[in-house]
C-alpha cells in the first residue's frame, strides 16, 4: 500500500478556496445566527403568548430535523416558491437558520436563569422593560451561556461540510472534487480532515479568548462559583 | 415523470426503517466502544487517559462526514470490502463513541467522590466499585444527555449515503429526482424525521426535570 500525496498537493489553490469559504460560511452564520437567536429569544420574553408559541416551534421544528433536510428545502424546495438562491446563498441561509434554533435555546436558559430581583431593581431604576432585557438580562445570561454557545459554533463550522451535498465548494467540497480528478481518495480526505481539525481548535481556542475579552468580571465570578459547588 | 403519491411514500416510510435501524446499530457499537473510552479516561494510568483523551478530542473536532470518508475509506484500504450497512453503522459508530465517552464520564464525575471512598473502605475492586456503585448512580446521571445525544444521531445518520446506504434522507433525494416535487417530498422527509426525534427531545427534558427533583432531596 503506497500513499501518494503530490497529486493532491497539486490542487493547493482549490483546497485554499476551500478554506476560505469554509471560514466565511461559518463565520456568518455565527455572527447572523447569534443575531438572529438574541432577537428570537428577545422576543420570546418580552413578547406575549403568540410570540413565544412563534419562537417555541420555530425552534422545536429546526432542532428535531436534521441540517441536510434543510438544506434540501432551502435549496431544492425555494426555488419553487419563486426564489432562486445559489449553492453558497442556501448554504450560508440554511446555516444561520440552524444555528439560530440551538441558540435561541441556549440564550433562553441563559435568560431564564435571572433572578426576578435583578428585573425588579432595574425596573426602580425607571428603565424600559428594553432596556433591563438589554443590560440586566441578556448581557450577563451571554456570559453564563458562553461555553454551551462557543461548542455549539464549533458544532456549527463542523455541519458546513454538510454543504458539500449541494456541490458548495467548501473544504468537503474541494475534496471531493480533488478525490474525482486524483482518485487518491483516502489522502485527500485525510488532508481535508486534518485541516478540519486545525480549524476546529483553532475556533475553541478564539472562542475562549473572546470569551475572557468579552465577559471578564463574569469570567472571575464563574470561578467563584466553580469553587464553591466543588466545596 | 411520476408524482408524489402513495408508493413514493412508502417507499420513504420504509427507508425510515433502515435509518432506525441504523441508529440502533450505531447505538450500540458506539456505546461498547464509548464505554470503555470513558472508562479509560478515568483510568489510573496516565496513558490510557492520554489515549481517550486524544481521541474524544480529534473525534469531536472533526466533521462527521469527514469521520465517515475516513472511516470507510481507511476500511476499504485494510481490505475490508463491507456491506453499506455495516460500513455506515461502523463509520458512526467511532462518532458517537467519542461523544457518548465525553457524556458518561462526566455522569461517572458527577457521583460524588464519597461514594469512591465508601466503597473503596469495604475493600471493593476497582471493579466491583463500578459495578456495583458507581455504575448504577452514573446511568442515572446520564440518563438525560443520553437520550439527547441520541437525537443527534438520528439526525446524523441523514449524511451516510455517501458511503452508498439508502436511509430516509436519501430515499428523499431519489424520489425528488423522479419526482421533482422537493417542497412536499422534502416536507414529508423532514416530519418523518420529526416524528422520531421530537418524542426523543421531549424524554430527554422529562428526564432531567425528574432527575432534578429527585437530586433536590
Amino acid at each position: 500500500m503506497q500513499f501518494q500525496f503530490d497529486p493532491v498537493f497539486a490542487e493547493m489553490d482549490l483546497i485554499v478556496d476551500g478554506i476560505v469559504l469554509t471560514v466565511l460560511l461559518s463565520a456568518g452564520a455565527i455572527v447572523f445566527g447569534s443575531i438572529l437567536a438574541t432577537v428570537l429569544a428577545a422576543l420570546r420574553s418580552l413578547g406575549g403568548r403568540g410570540a413565544r408559541l412563534f419562537v417555541d416551534c420555530y425552534v422545536e421544528l429546526l432542532r428535531n430535523t436534521p441540517f441536510l433536510v434543510q438544506l434540501f428545502m432551502i435549496f431544492f424546495g425555494l426555488p419553487m416558491l419563486g426564489l432562486r438562491l445559489s449553492g453558497t446563498q442556501a448554504a450560508l441561509l440554511a446555516m444561520v437558520l440552524n444555528l439560530s434554533a440551538y441558540s435561541t435555546e441556549i440564550i433562553r436558559a441563559g435568560v431564564e436563569a435571572t433572578h426576578k430581583s435583578q428585573i425588579e431593581a432595574g425596573m426602580s431604576l425607571a428603565l424600559t422593560r428594553l432596556q433591563v432585557f438589554r443590560y440586566v438580562v441578556l448581557q450577563p445570561a451571554f456570559a453564563k451561556v458562553w461555553p454551551a454557545l462557543s461548542s455549539q459554533f464549533v458544532l456549527m463550522l463542523l455541519a458546513s461540510s454538510i454543504c458539500s451535498f449541494i456541490s458548495v465548494q467548501e473544504l468537503s467540497g474541494a475534496a471531493a472534487i480533488i478525490e474525482q480528478r486524483t482518485f487518491r481518495s483516502f489522502e485527500t480526505y485525510i488532508i481535508a480532515t486534518l485541516i478540519y481539525l486545525v480549524l476546529a481548535l483553532a475556533l475553541k481556542v478564539f472562542l475562549l479568548w473572546l470569551g475572557r475579552r468579552l465577559f471578564p468580571q463574569v469570567s472571575g465570578l464563574e470561578r467563584v462559583d466553580a469553587r464553591a459547588e466543588a466545596a | 415523470m411520476t408524482t408524489f403519491g402513495w408508493p413514493e411514500f412508502m417507499f420513504l416510510v420504509r427507508a425510515t426503517g433502515w435509518t432506525l435501524l441504523l441508529t440502533a446499530i450505531a447505538f450500540v457499537l458506539g456505546g461498547i466502544a464509548g464505554g470503555a473510552l470513558a472508562i479509560m479516561r478515568l483510568s489510573s494510568r496516565a496513558a490510557l487517559r492520554r489515549i481517550a483523551t486524544v481521541y474524544i478530542l480529534v473525534i469531536q473536532s472533526v466533521p462527521v462526514l469527514m469521520v465517515l470518508f475516513m472511516s470507510y475509506y481507511g476500511l476499504a484500504l485494510a481490505g475490508f470490502e463491507l456491506p453499506p450497512l455495516l460500513a455506515a453503522s461502523i463509520s458512526l459508530g467511532i462518532y458517537v463513541s467519542a461523544y457518548l465517552a465525553e457524556i458518561w464520564r462526566g455522569s461517572i464525575e458527577a457521583v460524588p467522590f464519597q461514594q469512591w471512598e465508601a466503597s473503596a473502605s469495604l475493600a471493593l475492586t476497582r471493579a466491583q466499585q463500578y459495578r456495583y456503585v458507581i455504575l448504577p448512580q452514573a446511568i442515572r446521571i446520564s440518563l438525560p444527555p443520553t437520550v439527547g445525544f441520541l437525537v443527534q444521531l438520528v439526525k446524523n445518520t441523514s449524511i451516510v449515503s455517501v458511503v452508498g446506504f439508502v436511509e430516509l434522507s436519501r430515499a428523499g433525494q431519489l424520489v425528488n429526482n423522479a419526482t421533482f416535487q422537493p417542497f412536499a417530498i422534502f416536507g414529508v422527509v423532514a416530519a418523518l424525521y420529526f416524528v422520531i426525534c421530537f418524542p426523543l427531545s421531549r424524554l430527554s427534558r422529562h428526564l432531567e426535570k425528574v432527575l432534578h427533583v429527585s437530586r433536590g432531596h
